[in-house]
């Protein structure tokens, strides 16, 4: 077991969503999507996000590819075109889930290749 | 219409603002049989509605126009066809505009189809008195509380209207409001004779009309591992290889820069996604989770299995509408103790602003530290880092015009009046904006009218 981020183990991809935004994680490897698919749930996201997204968190799966995909309801400051945030649209709340550190079991660590 | 056993459909515009290389580069660098292009944002049509009123001339996409310009001769000489919803709310200025264009290159014979139809905003009253509520899908309110600010009403269209302009010659397609999938389907529904009630070919077309719709975020543009992604100067944006039995690859031309790979394509499938089960459109529902997504060779990436079902008996309607003014702007504040000197500066604007009435409460203003922890605010950066500078960003937003004006001129004079090191200011003192609000909603689809009407040059 080691502590570590998950962009170790996972990529991601973010854009606007209504009021809020989603965020796809996309596992490396299989090892590490039935990881995620244990550790990864909707309530980690939302206390990792609680800064950002003041809202709920609902999570997809997509078994095919490997994706764990969040919504996070409220993430824009106020949505859309009223908000006054830099990043109204969500652009950056991939990059920032990928910076939770997850306790990451070593053969999952070692199924990710590179 | 079916014949060929491979069509090649590209994107080239992924939304308003798009490179103008990615379309040019397409039509010169490889073989191409559709060129699809995306203008519209959501608040995009309310700001062609405004151009319209005052010049009825305008209210399309220009930039379209002189993309056409650049690229007619290329398009004629490859037998290129060109989809783009460029048409905003004015379609058949934007048509003229292209004839005048075709004129310029001594083009004859340019089949142009205009497809119309989206544009509800002068039914929206009939509509209502329907039965029509255009409740906000986000919020349930009701339409009538903001009916008097409403800018514009635009139906999302399905892709048949798209394959009919086709089938009646038209080598460029100009729409309006239509799903951005929409433009990659409709070829597919003209090239292989797609009915309406074959929902898995539907789905597979939506699917790869999906992954393409952003342009170069699937060629390896906004990608994790950015390191990896080559010459990104030279990115080339994706191709469709679409097969009449809905099995599609992936790819980009040769030679050009980026990257096609299962994970690339995979990143796009994300983008914006919702209940992946459950992608729904005005075609079909589709289901991201039947594809299967194969690396092919290098820089291509074969997606099969695509499953579908019936649409519902709704289309989604995107309306924009008058929802106050903001402002914004920004300094640029250095070190030494950057961070606390623009935690004072913020504190001082909101004071002077007080001290001549100008109250904001806590949802009407606003602050930001660039570089201090902003994007990722509480996760990385924050008061425990000394940035060697930091951007003190602040802004309001209210129903009041002249308030929320008021706030630009206290921002400035921070220069001389503020502690040292304060700079940038070069974009002057920031003006109020209107702020359009964003108002989805459902209507039936049996109000829908679309017509097609083809011009020649």
């Amino acid at each position: 077991m080691t502590k570590t981020t998950l962009s170790r183990i996972a990529m991601a991809r973010s854009g606007d969503k209504g009021e809020g935004s989603n965020v796809g994680v996309m596992a490396r490897s299989d090892a590490a999507y039935a990881f995620l698919k244990e550790a990864l749930t909707a309530e980690v996201v939302r206390a990792h996000m609680a800064s950002i997204n003041t809202g709920a968190v609902t999570r997809y799966e997509a078994d095919n590819v490997g994706v764990l995909n969040f919504i996070l309801h409220n993430s824009l400051g106020g949505g859309g075109s009223a908000s006054l945030k830099t990043d109204a649209q969500g652009k950056t709340h991939g990059l920032a889930v990928l910076r939770l550190e997850l306790d990451i079991p070593d053969e999952v660590l070692a199924s990710v290749t590179e | 219409m079916a014949g060929k056993n491979k069509v090649l459909i590209a994107n080239g515009q992924g939304f308003w603002g798009d490179s103008i290389l990615g379309p040019i580069r397409l039509v010169n660098e490889g073989p191409l049989d559709y060129l699809t292009l995306d203008y519209l944002a959501e608040v995009t049509l309310s700001i062609m509605q405004k151009l319209r009123s005052r010049d009825p001339s305008k209210g399309y996409a220009t930039d379209f126009v002189r993309l056409i310009d650049r690229i007619l001769p290329q398009m004629m000489e490859k037998d290129i066809k060109v989809i783009a919803n460029a048409g905003g709310v004015n379609p058949h200025a934007c048509k003229d505009a292209l004839l005048e264009v075709a004129a310029k290159h001594g083009v004859k014979g340019l089949k142009i189809a205009v497809v119309e139809g989206d544009d509800i905003l002068h039914r929206l009253d009939d509509l209502m008195a329907a039965g029509e509520s255009f409740a906000n899908m986000d919020t349930g309110a009701d339409l009538s509380g903001v009916r008097d600010t409403v800018s514009s009403a635009n139906v999302y269209m399905g892709a048949f209207p798209i394959a009919e302009a086709l089938d009646g010659g038209a080598q460029i397609v100009l729409t309006g409001r239509g799903t951005d999938p929409g433009l990659v389907l409709g070829p597919m529904i003209h090239e292989f004779g797609w009915k309406e009630d074959e929902f898995d070919l539907l789905a597979a077309g939506t699917i790869a009309g999906h992954m393409v719709e952003c342009g170069a975020q699937c060629t390896g543009g906004n990608y994790t591992d950015w390191r990896k992604i080559p010459d990104m100067a030279r990115i080339g944006y994706p191709i469709i290889e679409a097969t009449a039995d809905g099995s599609f690859t992936i790819t980009k031309h040769e030679g050009t820069g980026g990257l096609v790979d299962v994970s690339t394509v995979t990143h796009q499938l994300c983008y914006e996604m919702g209940d992946p089960n459950d992608y729904l459109g005005p075609d079909c529902r589709a289901d991201f989770t039947s594809v299967s997504l194969a690396q092919d060779g290098p820089d291509r990436v074969r997606v099969t299995g695509a499953k579908g079902s019936a649409p519902t008996e709704t289309l989604k309607v995107s309306i924009s509408y008058h929802e106050g003014w903001k402002s914004s702007g920004q300094l640029t504040i250095s070190g030494p103790e950057a961070l606390d000197k623009a935690r004072l500066c913020a504190d001082i604007v909101w004071e002077r602003l007080a001290f001549d009435g100008a109250v904001y409460s806590t949802e009407e203003r606003f602050e930001e530290f660039v570089g201090a922890g902003v994007c990722h605010e509480g996760i990385a950066g924050g008061t425990d880092s000394d940035p060697a500078e930091v951007i003190l960003r602040m802004g309001v937003r209210g129903p009041d015009r002249a308030k929320v004006d008021r706030f630009g001129t206290e921002l400035v004079p921070l220069v001389t009046s503020g502690p040292p090191g304060v700079t940038g200011f070069a974009g002057g003192r920031p003006k109020a904006t209107e702020v359009i609000g964003f108002w989805p909603a459902l209507m039936h689809k049996r109000h829908l009218e679309t017509s097609v009407s083809v011009f020649e040059s």
